[in-house]
């Protein structure tokens, strides 16, 4: 028997890259924001960063001269903002790393066009992340206390501490990704270098280009390198906010003490990651004129990544009171019930419906693709995952098992100047990075338009 | 004296044709240049393949025993009671084990790299010509030495002349 084909069928798919771009012109975009004019926009939202920055500096000199007193902490709840800030921007960072490594091993060519991007947010948010728990010591001084550093006394940390396993954690995490960053923009800087007018550019170019120069031979390492980063940074992004998790769920406090919190912490870190991206994202393919690497295409995939990931979330909210129920255990119980209606039901309320309600529209091709409606969601859902992680922090300390030791805490103007301070940072980094490196992979973007094919033109 | 004939092509298409063209008559030190990796030219080189997984081997191994080691020793010679648990408790020692041995991978896979692809290297002959410079951009060239086995810069001409090339540039390298 002999099957005829009768009729075709061509399956298009929509390119990655906006048709009629060159290799050429790719590099003349993503070079733009580096050798044209400082915009003045660029300036005025430095000097805004920079003074939170200074606003940062002069309340960690007070809090370092004065001590945590000055903080808003109290009896029942002795960790505040230091520790919501430290979740918060640590699960910021963690978008950063899914895009680069997890979506790299499953072969998620639309990543190419985000992933220098969110690699830099997940560096600089990682930043701002390390400096709550440097400072929530009390004694700063001795944060060399927390490595095993041999001193004089003979003193050494408790590796039974998930406290601990946090340093490691968090350090490897900040060095690994901040390697893999830099290999990835080895190629590209020698692109800039190679591109350079002025003498002191092509030197700092050049130097930090190491000498790249496109050879194959060097290509081939450097594939594997970045496959093996890829690999490693894969089960390290699941085991960093799995350990941030165990800081809470190893106590056994109700409310914290609960299995469910290592997958919930890192599904809610990818979500609040990705809505971080798409804010920043959306602002800077508008300012820089990127709008033919980064399309609508790629700002929607995201936006499908933020449903999922917050319907995750939404489903470990439901769950964790399924299982306060289900335990029968009072304290447990009684935990939840207090999160939802007692005095911070405002906050729990604020977290269900920026995270879980805003992320619905998603489901609408329209919500999805509309620039202003996924500005607002990722805006709402980068508030609710703050809230998320102090509605844990707050609500499960503030009322102890004994009436007696119940209490509220409200920040002060330091913990909420401290706050703002560390966004100063943020986008300090961010600005200069947008300006003086490439903010779109070069070298990984072109690989991605059919025209990088080796079997390109020829008939089948 | 040396010299370095560097030849482009127009395309990814053409340039793995010329690899293979080369590999074919021979030549096996030539080497090829892209501004970025092309699909297929491993094997259109005949090169073997990378080294650096067995480095990274190596790193993380050496990471995972530090890290168990670390914490064993130090949870010996510095005993502290926590709620009873023994000083030797394996299972508390996974975290920062799977972290130095995740740590020591990475340090291993872009240091091994480095080492294997000879970088940081400020300085080659391929930098002295500013036609080389589109390389990183849109550029794809192929660069023989005079050193390698058979140069011969005319048979060379006539064979890349059968391949569509789009320059040539002769680099002489004099002492």
């Amino acid at each position: 028997m002999t099957i005829s084909t009768d009729s075709t069928i061509q399956v298009k798919r929509v390119p990655l890259v906006a048709p009629g771009e060159t290799f050429e012109s790719v590099t003349e975009i993503v070079s733009k924001p580096m050798e044209m004019k400082l915009p003045s926009w660029w300036l005025i939202t430095f000097c805004v960063a920079i003074s939170g920055v200074l606003l940062l500096k002069s309340m960690l000199a007070y809090l370092i001269w004065e001590g945590i007193g000055i903080w808003g902490l109290n009896n029942p709840v002795g960790w505040g903002y230091a520790i919501v800030n430290f979740v918060f921007w640590v699960g910021i960072g963690h978008a950063g790393t899914l895009i680069s490594a997890i979506l790299f091993l499953f072969r998620q060519k639309w990543r190419t066009a985000i992933n220098r991007f969110a690699e830099a947010m997940t560096i600089f948010a990682v930043i701002c992340a390390g400096i709550f728990p440097g400072v929530h010591i009390g004694r700063q001084w001795l944060a060399y206390w927390l490595f095993p550093i041999p001193n004089s006394m003979g003193m050494w940390p408790n590796f039974k501490s998930p406290l601990l396993w946090d340093v490691f954690a968090v350090s490897t995490y900040f060095t690994v990704s901040l390697m893999f960053w830099y290999v990835g923009l080895v190629p590209d800087l020698a692109t800039v270098r190679d591109r350079a007018k002025g003498k002191i550019r092509q030197m700092v170019y050049g130097i930090f280009s190491l000498g790249w120069r496109g050879s194959n031979r060097h290509w081939q390492n450097y594939e594997k390198a970045y496959l093996l980063l890829a690999a490693l940074a894969t089960p390290l992004v699941l085991s960093v906010h799995s350990i941030v998790s165990f800081d809470f769920a190893v106590s056994q406090l109700p409310g914290w003490h609960t299995t469910i919190f290592p997958p919930y912490f890192v599904a809610g870190a990818i979500f609040s990651g990705f809505a971080m991206v798409v804010t920043l994202m959306v602002l800077a393919r508008q300012l820089f004129n990127l709008k033919a690497l980064v399309t609508i295409g790629h700002l929607e995939r995201m936006n499908q990544i933020i449903l999922l990931t917050g319907m995750l979330v939404g489903y470990a909210y439901g769950m964790e009171f399924f299982m306060a129920w289900y335990s029968g255990y009072q304290y447990e119980t009684f935990a939840f019930i207090n999160r939802a209606t007692g005095p911070y039901a405002w906050a729990y309320w604020i977290m269900v419906s920026c995270n879980v309600i805003s992320p619905q529209l998603f489901w609408f091709k329209k919500c999805r693709t509309s620039i202003p409606i996924m500005f607002v969601v990722s805006i709402f859902v980068n508030i609710g995952m703050w809230f998320e992680r102090f509605v844990i922090t707050v609500t499960s300390l503030h009322r102890d098992f004994l009436p007696s030791s119940w209490g509220y805490y409200s920040p002060t103007w330091v913990d909420v100047c401290t706050f703002i301070g560390s966004f100063g940072l943020f986008f300090t980094l961010f600005l200069l990075f947008l300006r003086f490196l490439p903010v779109i992979s070069i070298a990984e973007i072109k690989n991605v338009m059919p025209e990088a094919d080796p079997h390109h033109g020829e008939d089948h | 004296m040396n010299e370095i004939l560097l030849a482009e092509f127009s395309n990814p298409n053409k340039l793995i044709k010329a690899a293979e063209a080369l590999t074919d008559c021979g030549y096996t030190t030539y080497e090829v240049y892209s501004p970025f990796p092309i699909h297929g030219m491993d094997d259109a080189m005949n090169l073997k393949h990378s080294k650096l997984g067995w480095i990274v081997l190596c790193g993380g191994a050496t990471g995972l025993l530090t890290g168990f080691f670390l914490q064993t020793w130090v949870s010996l010679h510095y005993p502290l009671i926590i709620s009873g648990k023994p000083f030797f408790s394996y299972q508390a020692f996974i975290p920062v084990t799977f972290e130095l041995m995740v740590l020591f991978s990475a340090f291993s896979a872009v240091f091994g790299m480095f080492a294997l692809n000879r970088l940081p290297q400020h300085y080659n002959p391929l930098f002295k010509s500013s036609y080389f410079r589109k390389v990183t951009s849109h550029g794809f060239f192929i660069g023989i030495d005079s050193n390698e086995k058979g140069y011969d810069r005319e048979k060379l001409r006539d064979l890349f002349g059968t391949l569509d090339v789009k320059y040539i540039e002769i680099i002489e390298d004099t002492e």
